[in-house]
């Protein structure tokens, strides 16, 4: 073991790599190395989040759809009513027609039948005026006994 | 290739030496027989030449392949560090934000002050005492040898079998123990600490004594560990690799025992770099710890 200027030498040398490896080796990776961690962190915050995000998003979702189900009954059960409604509305109208008609034709044929009874005791009247004449040709005149006979169309 | 040397006394002592450029003084004798007239700069051969070279010497293949190892080190981190994204990492990024993981939960394992310093501390010496050591996997020949067809005499390869480096990174982290220490505590603090326990004031040469020795355990103790740990692991790797150069059922075991002690050494290697990174990151926690 004889010592020489290499140990000198060596020291310089060490102290340059630590200086130089404490510099510009160190702090990158070190930095990397943390911000990398940091980052994985935040991923799984991330993540988890979403997850609970996720559950509420379904929850919500199930509240929705079972809102939009009750709903939806209750607009049928509406629609229904209002059918059914429609279909009474339609038949009661319907009938009223039918009976508004059915008067309409009855006070039609009555008149018919006023008229015809109307002409007919017209004709009748005419009749016995003219038999009556032709009885009694002489005796009657029409305008004397004009009373007469309205009284006796009014009985017919 | 043990062959190649008159004995294997001195292929290991040929593997064991650094090559050490320095200056020889005037009128040293050479290896072979020369006399300097004049004072050489030059590269030692053999260990008396190396010694003779005195302090201002350099063992340059100890500092190529740490300064070499280094920086690769450093490149594929800084690659690494500049690609670095936010996003899913691939490839040499997952694998450095791993490494890097790993330091950080050591660190704030036995590290519990604030000090930006620390972390990046701690992996260069993992990662570089790692590299350094990774080095001894590679067969103790080829590198020399290689070097050898190149013309260098000596090439030890594996830096932390030098006691220069081990002992160059042990006492700079010693610098920086003492340095935060006396930040933390003040030098009065730092000086009680080692002047009053852990018996009464009173009683203080001792308790400086007991403390100082404490003290300058710790940097010998790192440096010696490592090199002791990659010292003795070479060394058997050498002793293996000198069966080569005997019979082909010798060399066949010697491979055999090489693989063996290559599979048990990448659990040495790893270990005495995580080792070397623990210490220094709880002698920093100790120098940062008020504690009386």
């Amino acid at each position: 073991m004889n010592f020489n200027a290499t140990l000198i030498g060596q020291s310089v040398t060490f102290f340059f790599f630590v200086w130089f490896c404490m510099k510009f080796v160190w702090p990158p990776i070190m930095s990397a190395l943390e911000t990398r961690k940091k980052q994985i962190a935040d991923g799984l915050a991330a993540g988890d989040r979403g997850k609970h995000e996720l559950e509420l998003a379904a929850k919500k979702a199930a509240d929705k759809l079972r809102d939009a189900k009750v709903q939806a009954a209750e607009v049928i059960a509406q629609a229904d009513k209002r059918a059914a409604q429609i279909v009474e509305d339609a038949k009661t109208a319907a009938k009223e027609e039918g009976e508004r008609q059915l008067a309409a034709a009855q006070a039609n044929i009555a008149q018919e039948t006023n008229r015809a009874r109307e002409s007919l005791r017209d004709q009748v009247a005419g009749l016995a005026v003219a038999g009556a004449e032709k009885i009694l040709r002489r005796e009657i005149n029409a305008q004397t006994h004009a009373d007469l006979l309205g009284q006796l169309k009014a009985e017919l | 290739m043990a062959s190649e040397y008159h004995s294997s006394g001195e292929y290991i002592k040929h593997h064991l030496q650094n090559l050490t450029y320095g200056e020889l003084p005037a009128g040293y004798e050479r290896h072979d027989g020369e006399i300097l007239s004049q004072s050489l700069w030059t590269f030692a051969h053999g260990a008396e030449e190396a010694k003779a070279m005195g302090f201002w010497a350099i063992n340059v293949d100890s500092m190529l392949f740490s300064i070499g190892l280094g920086v690769l080190f450093l490149f594929f981190f800084r690659m690494a560090a500049k690609r670095a994204t936010v996003g899913v990492p691939a490839g040499l990024q997952n694998f450095v934000e791993w490494v890097i993981e790993f330091i950080d939960s050591t660190v704030r394992g036995s590290f519990s002050h604030r000090n930006a310093l620390v972390a990046p501390l701690a992996l260069t010496i993992f990662i570089w005492v790692f590299l350094m050591n990774a080095m001894d996997l590679i067969p103790v020949d080829w590198l020399p040898y290689a070097a050898s067809l190149a013309g260098v005499p000596y090439f030890k390869v594996v830096p932390t079998t030098d006691p220069n480096v081990t002992f160059g990174l042990a006492l700079s982290v010693f610098a920086l123990v003492l340095y935060y220490s006396v930040k933390m505590k003040g030098a009065g603090g730092f000086f009680s600490e080692l002047a009053f326990q852990p018996f009464p004031k009173f009683l203080f040469p001792v308790n400086l004594l007991l403390e100082g020795v404490g003290l300058i355990a710790k940097p010998i103790s790192l440096a010696l560990r490592l090199f002791g740990n990659m010292y003795a692991g070479e060394m058997i790797f050498i002793l293996i690799a000198l069966m080569f150069g005997g019979s082909w059922i010798l060399a066949l075991f010697g491979g055999v025992l090489q693989w063996a002690w290559a599979v048990f050494h990448i659990l040495i290697i790893t270990l005495q770099a995580f080792i070397f990174m623990t210490l220094t990151i709880v002698y920093l926690d100790m120098a940062h710890a008020e504690h009386h």
